[in-house]
């Protein structure tokens, strides 16, 4: 075998030269930040995307016509300046940031605008998949010639700086959906030239056009320099033509490192200059050590699911709340879930709008919740609990610790169990979507800070993980929902969220919702001007290296 | 000689053939399914099932298979789906499997230039304190799991001393050119000498973790074969008519000593893949182990299939190989 590549290498030499230009090396002006990324991206074409490896790089080579106030989920303008809405909520003006121009020299004007919209809407065949564009289907509904209403209905440029988007519905998502990565302004120039469009679905699997794979074109801080394969390396270099404050660093390396402790001694051997999500028990330690652990704050819940389908006890109201009793939540954040975690009170942290402060709590009694399963002759009460391994998630650290602190309360007030488990995408997730189990693991980050994103997922549809539509009021609360989200005005629109929180703890109760628990990432002491955020929405431009 | 080849290489079409059922079936058999995979955390009953019905994946297994293989027949194996999704599995395979021979090879080498000579040195002197000591030394090696001494020699040699780079195959700031896919041997082609040096720098501890396991056998291997011969008549005999102590040992104690050794080396290259799904991990260093042990994680259904295949094919080719090997160094197979 060696021999033989020896013999390769003898004929290979004669043509293998060096491609390096005459002025290599690292270039080290502003500096490179090297980044550990757990996985490699799946494309750069942020449409096309669901996952957080390729939208943690898209976002520092793409804007949106809105994004989000640093560390907040807030919407504010990016290449929109400002924009308006009817009183109705359905057309929406954006006033456009004059002189951007896309990586390729395109203008970034209100007929690109237009273009992005209309690609969206446009997609044909393997691009109408819910495995490539979920994050369209999710918020925008349909795609042209589908039978069910989309939400985009016409885009027209009023003149070259003046968008005008018309929708079919009012809904809080927007404009908020526009800061989301997935739908970032990209060049139509470009996407037409490299046939952004050709998505094909080929076996078990998609294959994306080179516009995905080596093209990406936005008007972002960043421009795409090169993904080395064999060196599982991503490689982005500084927009010296960018509309904003340019950054200070030349380059912008993400480096893949699946493992966790290897990303961990990476950092710690001087390696690497920060990774994503470190293992909230290490936190201490990385510290310790001299490290800087930013903490986001919490933009998620962890929920113990109540599947109503298949044990009729769990319909009564009694009962769910007898479980919600039986669960010390106070104990489980404090011993399980990492510094500033916190009890959820509701399905939605305070910081979206619509948070109800006086909600029904469920302080941890168990002689209540014992009186509560009697008064509903459910003192026998055998439940199927579903867990989930290999997976951590960041509303989730230690799902193995986490239902076992959980089993054993509810065990205490005299509830038993048939307990499964199942990897996370080996049989769980299809499982409690299919309603074998009775109670279940599972939680939410949030895209944004409309509470449509959160309450609307779980429960907008009585047919859902919780089987709402076995109870009366499951219909009544999806209707209510939607109402809600349809309120164009903003005030308005969280009294009415807040009024159906109180009604989900209070009246309904369909699952139970346990904490908010904050991921975190973190980098060397000497990388200043990374703002933590609640949507893991970080921008690397606003970095230096000190 | 030829006759066997042939027939050996016959067997090895059949049992990729068997094989291929067999993964495409059992990977098929595992909870979750492509399309739970391909659609994670946010998917739904209603968009699975869609998927399913586009991908063709609610058809007969027999269907989908003879349609896989129908692919698979003209060289398209599918795309991946969990570790470079979008990319044919293929050109993933053809691009991360220099990484590997890379550094199996210079395991292996580290294996077998440490292993032989200590084991002939330790079979001389038994009993003696570097017997003792180096037989210990071989019982721990074989012992220490994988990822444990990954994490020490990590632990001392780049957190704490920062002599060695920590993981990866390249520093990420270095501009190489790629020729073959073997760093080093590209830095060389290329006279670039920094990637050169920079990429052997990179191999270090994964090849001493890797060959951790391979040197502890062939030591013992050697020690116990040399010690056999030693043992042997026609040793005493060349002693006894005077023969130069050069002359036994290499004519007639390592040339009869080496044949188990050699079938241990042919073993353990096999064993070495599977070393290399840990080894590659711990070091992130991006070759086939790697990619399989993610795609695992992750549920790449046609990486998986087309990797486990590989693997097998290679791991069959090897031990040809040592059975053709036997012929040279054993001039009774070949006159046979």
């Amino acid at each position: 075998m060696i021999g033989l590549t020896g013999v390769a290498a003898l004929a290979l030499s004669a043509c293998a030269q060096s491609e390096r230009g005459s002025d290599s090396g690292s270039g080290k002006v502003g500096g490179t930040l090297t980044f550990g990324a757990a996985g490699a991206p799946k494309l750069f074409d942020p449409f096309y995307a669901v996952d957080g490896e390729t939208f943690r790089v898209a976002r520092q080579m793409f804007d949106g016509l809105t994004t989000f106030k640093p560390g907040t989920a807030e919407p504010e303008g990016q290449l929109a300046e400002k924009w308006s809405s009817s009183s109705d909520g359905l057309t929406w003006t954006f006033n456009l940031r004059k002189g951007v121009k896309f990586h390729d020299g395109t203008e970034f004007n209100a007929a690109a605008v237009c273009a992005n919209f209309d690609r969206w809407y446009n997609q044909k065949g393997a691009g109408q998949s819910d495995a490539v564009s979920q994050y369209y289907s999710d918020n925008f509904g349909a795609f042209a010639g589908q039978a069910k209403t989309s939400l985009y209905k016409s885009c027209a440029a009023k003149d070259a700086n003046t968008a005008e988007v018309v929708l079919t519905s009012s809904t809080s998502k927007f404009p908020d959906i526009l800061g989301l990565p997935a739908f970032s302004m990209q060049s139509p120039t470009a996407l037409k030239q490299y046939d952004a469009d050709n998505v094909v679905a080929e076996g078990d699997s998609f294959k994306f056009p080179a516009y995905a794979t080596d093209h990406p074109t936005g008007t972002g801080p960043f421009k795409f320099s090169k993904y080395d394969k064999a060196n599982n390396t991503v490689e982005l270099v500084r927009n010296d033509d960018y509309w904003g404050e340019k950054t200070k660093l030349d380059k912008l390396v993400f480096r893949i490192i699946p493992d966790e402790t290897a990303r961990k001694q990476a950092l710690q051997s001087g390696d690497i200059d920060g990774f994503d999500f470190p293992n909230a028990a290490d936190w201490e330690s990385l510290k310790k050590a001299g490290f800087n652990v930013q903490i986001r704050p919490a933009f998620n819940v962890l929920y113990l699911g109540i599947d109503q389908k298949n044990n009729p006890k769990l319909q009564d109201l009694k009962v769910r709340q007898a479980l919600a009793y039986g669960i010390n939540r106070d104990q489980l954040v404090k011993s399980q879930l990492p510094e500033g975690a916190k009890v959820a009170s509701q399905f939605i942290p305070e910081t979206v709008g619509g948070y109800a402060k006086d909600v029904t709590e469920y302080k941890y009694d168990a002689d209540k919740a014992k009186a509560l399963l009697a008064e509903a002759g459910a003192s026998d009460l055998t439940l199927k609990f579903y867990w989930p391994s290999e997976v951590t998630r960041p509303y989730m650290p230690n799902p193995k610790d986490i239902f076992g602190a959980i089993s054993a309360d509810l065990q205490k007030i005299g509830v038993k169990f048939e307990v499964t488990t199942k990897p996370w995408n080996g049989g769980y997730l299809t499982d409690v979507d299919q309603h074998i189990p009775d109670l279940f693991l599972l939680g939410w980050t949030g895209d944004t800070g409309s509470a449509d994103n959160w309450i609307g997922t779980f429960f907008g549809n009585p047919e859902n993980r919780f089987n709402t539509a076995s109870s009366p009021w499951g219909a009544t609360l999806a209707a209510d929902l939607k109402k809600a989200d349809a309120e164009p005005d903003r005030d308005k629109r969280y009294k009415l969220y807040e009024d159906i929180n109180k009604k989900i703890m209070g009246e309904y109760l369909p699952a139970i919702p346990i904490s908010h628990s904050p991921p975190a990432l973190v980098v060397k002491s000497n990388i200043k001007g990374i703002v933590p955020s609640p949507l893991t929405d970080e921008r690397f431009a606003t970095a230096s290296i000190g | 000689m030829l006759r066997y080849t042939v027939r050996r290489l016959i067997q090895l079409v059949v049992v990729v053939l068997v094989l291929s059922l067999l993964v495409f079936a059992w990977l098929r058999a595992l909870p979750g399914g492509p399309a739970s995979a391909l659609l994670g955390d946010r998917g739904t009953e209603e968009s699975r099932a869609a998927l399913s019905a586009q991908l063709g994946l609610d058809q007969p297994i027999f269907i989908q298979y003879f349609k896989f293989l129908g692919r698979a027949i003209t060289g398209n194996f599918g795309n991946s789906t969990g570790v470079q999704p979008g990319d044919p599995v293929v050109d993933i395979f053809l691009q991360r499997f220099p990484a590997t021979l890379e550094l199996s090879a210079f395991a292996i080498v580290l294996a077998v230039i440490a292993g032989i000579p200590l084991g002939y040195l330790a079979a001389k002197r038994r009993g003696g304190w570097f017997d003792n000591l180096s037989v210990g030394a071989s019982l721990i090696g074989v012992a220490v799991p994988v990822f444990f001494l990954a994490f020490l020699l990590k632990y001392l040699l780049s957190t704490k001393f920062g002599i060695l780079p920590s993981f990866g195959r390249q520093d990420g700031a270095i501009e190489a050119t790629r020729v073959t896919g073997f760093f080093v041997l590209d830095g060389i082609l290329t006279q670039e000498w920094d990637a050169a040096w920079d990429a052997f720098r990179h191999l270090v501890l994964p090849a001493i973790a890797l060959a951790t396991i391979p040197f502890a056998v062939i030591f013992r291997i050697t020690r116990a074969a040399v010690l056999e011969v030693l043992n042997e008549d026609y040793v005493r005999t060349a002693e006894s008519k005077g023969l130069l102590g050069s002359v036994i040992r290499r004519r007639h104690v390592l040339r009869n000593a080496m044949l188990p050794v050699v079938t241990t080396i042919g073993l353990q290259v096999g064993a070495l893949l599977a070393g290399a799904v840990l080894t590659e991990k711990v070091f992130a260093f991006s070759g086939v182990g790697e990619a399989l042990a993610l795609g695992f994680e992750r549920r790449d259904y046609p990486l998986l299939q087309m990797f486990i295949m590989v693997a097998a094919i290679v791991y069959v080719l090897v031990n040809l190989l040592v059975d053709l090997s036997y012929a040279l160094i054993d001039p009774r197979i070949r006159a046979r």
